[in-house]
């Protein structure tokens, strides 16, 4: 593997102060994206999913800062850019896609002039080509109508349609990444499905990179070629998908699995594992999972587990390290 | 568009109707007109004619009739005191309320979203707390003490700017202008930054909650996350959402400033319709507070009128409706 991942993140570290203490949201991930790669990260809620992909595209709401660790993008670190340079990136190169196609779109301008300024914003066209370009992007994402619904406002669309418009929006300036935050969530059940399905095609047509974030297992498992577990701002397991899915190895990653819905029967929100993930300020000692892992013995309480190769996959785990994974699994089937 | 104009209007009669009926009132039961308008030695078949001439003998909804057909052609009658017609009089001094008025509302916009723009961006920079300290101080000082403050320093100790007055006038047409000659617009400064200030300071707060507000929404986020430039994010997505308050808040307070103009007027000697009307009521002289309060009603209903229109101007919700599935 000489080739030079699109996306690397390196012992990443984000904290936020607060007055009494600080707080370490993301705590020393590392994982990395090929070109034309689709990666989900899953976890439950609070896991830091949200806050690793604003690091990325360097919109992290501040106080929360970037404390440690590398991001490079194409080989070149972009972490450390200045505020112009890496407003260059955004969007140019990092296109990024938020949860609520309701609120994403500015309810004052029609959409053809937000493509279009994004459009001119990061390519050298006259605003007649950017048009143009605006239209077959729409007509890309599947509005009917393309030419005229370009001077219709936000309002004027539903909500599936609005979230086509944010994938047209954050591919229209041909980025290398496209970071998709629980892109379907806020939609409608028999449009999600659609969606995802828009969002891989068309991410795939345009040679991008999609880090996808979403709290469903099934998706992940229909969508992404790796996926990244995330537990308390660590990586628990990352791998390719048919390896996690089929033959997990983390003790959380094994819960989660049994919470993927078989049947349409709706198991949202990751809650099969009794207890809930701690809070930020309460993150226990040594494995942030210990206190929920049926597994756990003395060393976990004790000392923190790095992520280790198991197989195709990353898994930070003592007890994979010292070989009692085959217990594991027995256990998790009896 | 059409319909909500029709709407409206027909709001903005009622309105004004209400308002005549309560000047009207003002004439019937606020002394007897007839004894503000002649002598003592006058005879009782005199003062009987007179009743007669002027109908006040005719049915009261027949004379109400007649006030409203009156107002409408800008008839107020005659003034008790002064023995000139009203509409010439407020002719005279609606010039100069106006254009103080409407200097100060531009003042306090112009100045006023500027600095709410920045201390909603910058919040926790000095200078974002001075503005919001000296703001503080402006609401909290009545508008007279501000106003001898300003001639205090600028007329009395720098000796830059007129204390009294209106400075040169030039007619044109019925209209007095100040603002074409230089001592009319040196005259203008003081009192229309003291008539202003209050409603500067308050656009400046209104402005700076809702861009705080603004700027934590998913548009203005994604809006960043498309890398558009601070400039354009900040002023033309997050500005422009900030609008629809800022032009109700303006337009009730431009209505505000030119019905408590009196204030400034007097402590400036201001020749507009607030030091009119103050000597009317200290004379009881209706006709001028009657036409005074059908005029100030009048500029409300046309403000709100316009604001409402702006509104369609600014967010396309209100104007279009919704389409494709
Ligand atoms: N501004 C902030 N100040 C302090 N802590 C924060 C802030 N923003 C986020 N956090 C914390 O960072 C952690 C990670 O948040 P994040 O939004 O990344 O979670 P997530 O995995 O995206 O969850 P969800 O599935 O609910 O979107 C959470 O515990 C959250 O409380
Ligand atoms: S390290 Fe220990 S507590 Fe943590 S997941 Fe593995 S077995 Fe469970
Ligand atoms: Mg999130």
């Amino acid at each position: 593997m000489a080739e030079t991942p699109l996306l690397s993140v390196r012992n990443l570290k984000v904290e936020f102060p607060t007055r009494r203490a600080t707080l370490t949201a993301i705590d020393g991930i590392s994982f990395d994206l090929k070109k034309g790669e689709v990666l989900g990260v899953v976890g439950e809620s609070g896991a830091g999913k949200s806050i690793t992909g604003s690091a990325i595209i360097g919109l992290l709401e501040p106080p929360g800062r970037i404390s440690g660790g590398e991001i490079l993008l194409g080989g070149e670190r972009i972490d450390n850019l200045s505020q112009t340079a890496m407003r260059k990136v955004r969007g140019k190169r990092i296109g990024m896609i938020f949860q609520d196609p309701l609120t994403s779109l500015n309810p004052l301008f029609t959409i053809g002039e937000q493509i279009t300024e994004t459009i001119m914003t990061h390519l050298p066209v006259s605003e007649a080509e950017a048009r143009k370009r605006a239209v077959s992007l729409l007509e890309e994402v599947g509005i009917p109508a393309a030419a005229e619904r370009l001077d219709a406002y936000p309002h004027q669309f539903s909500g599936g349609m609005r979230q086509r418009v944010v994938i047209a929006l954050a591919l229209c300036a041909e980025p290398e990444l496209v970071i998709a935050d629980e892109p379907t969530t806020a939609l409608d059940v028999s449009v999600q499905a659609q969606i995802i399905g828009l969002l891989k095609r068309i991410c795939k047509d345009h040679g991008a990179s999609v880090m996808l974030i979403t709290h469903d297992m099934g998706v992940i498992a229909e969508t992404c070629d790796r996926v990244a577990v995330m537990y308390s701002g660590r990586i628990a397991e990352i791998g390719p998908v048919r390896d996690v899915v089929k033959n997990p190895h983390h003790p959380y990653t094994v819960g989660l699995m049994g919470a993927i819905p078989t049947l349409v029967g709706e198991l949202d929100r990751l809650t099969q594992i009794p207890g809930s993930m701690p809070r930020l300020d309460a993150i226990p000692k040594g494995c942030p999972f210990n206190p929920r892992c049926a597994h756990v013995f003395d060393r976990c309480r004790a000392e923190r587990p790095d992520p280790i190769d198991v197989g195709t996959s990353r898994v930070a785990c003592w007890l994979v390290e010292e070989g009692r994974n085959d217990r594991a699994s027995k256990v998790e089937q009896a | 568009m059409l319909a909500f104009s029709i709407r409206r209007l027909f709001q903005a009669l009622l309105v004004m109707i209400v308002v005549a009926l309560i000047a009207f009132t003002l004439f019937r039961f606020v002394g007897d007109p007839v004894n503000q308008m002649v002598g003592v030695e006058t005879t009782p078949e005199q003062r009987e004619a007179l009743r007669e001439r002027l109908g006040l003998n005719d049915a009261v909804i027949v004379q109400f009739a007649r006030f409203i057909l009156n107002a409408a052609q800008f008839d107020f009658g005659t003034s008790y005191q002064f023995k000139q017609p009203v509409a010439e009089m407020i002719g005279k001094r609606l010039p100069a309320t106006l254009e103080l008025s409407v200097v100060s509302a531009i003042f306090a916009v112009l100045v006023g979203i500027p600095m709410g723009v920045y201390t909603g961006l910058n919040r926790d920079s000095f200078l974002s707390k001075v503005f919001l300290s000296a703001s503080l101080v402006g609401i909290s000082l009545p508008t007279f003490f501000i106003g001898i403050l300003l001639i205090f320093i600028f007329s009395v100790n720098l000796q830059w700017l007129p204390s009294f007055g209106r400075g040169e006038v030039v007619q044109i047409g019925w209209w007095s202008t100040g603002l074409l000659t230089w001592s009319g617009i040196k005259a203008l400064v003081l009192p229309a930054i003291t008539l202003g200030l209050f409603q500067m300071t308050l656009i400046m707060r209104l402005v700076r909650s809702e861009m705080l507000e603004v700027i934590r929404t998913d548009y203005i986020k994604f809006a960043r996350a498309r890398g558009l430039p601070n400039r354009t994010v900040n002023y033309r997505h997050a500005l422009k959402n900030t609008l629809v308050p800022v032009i109700t808040i303006t337009g009730l307070q431009l209505g505000t400033i030119i019905a408590f103009a009196i204030i400034t007027e007097t402590v400036f000697q201001w020749p507009g319709m607030g030091l009119l009307f103050l000597q009317s009521v200290q004379n009881v002289d209706i006709p001028i507070m009657a036409a005074y309060l059908m005029l100030i009603a009048f500029l409300f209903v046309l403000i709100n009128f316009v604001v409402d229109l702006l509104y369609f101007y600014v967010d396309p919700r209100l104007r279009t409706e919704r389409a494709i599935k």
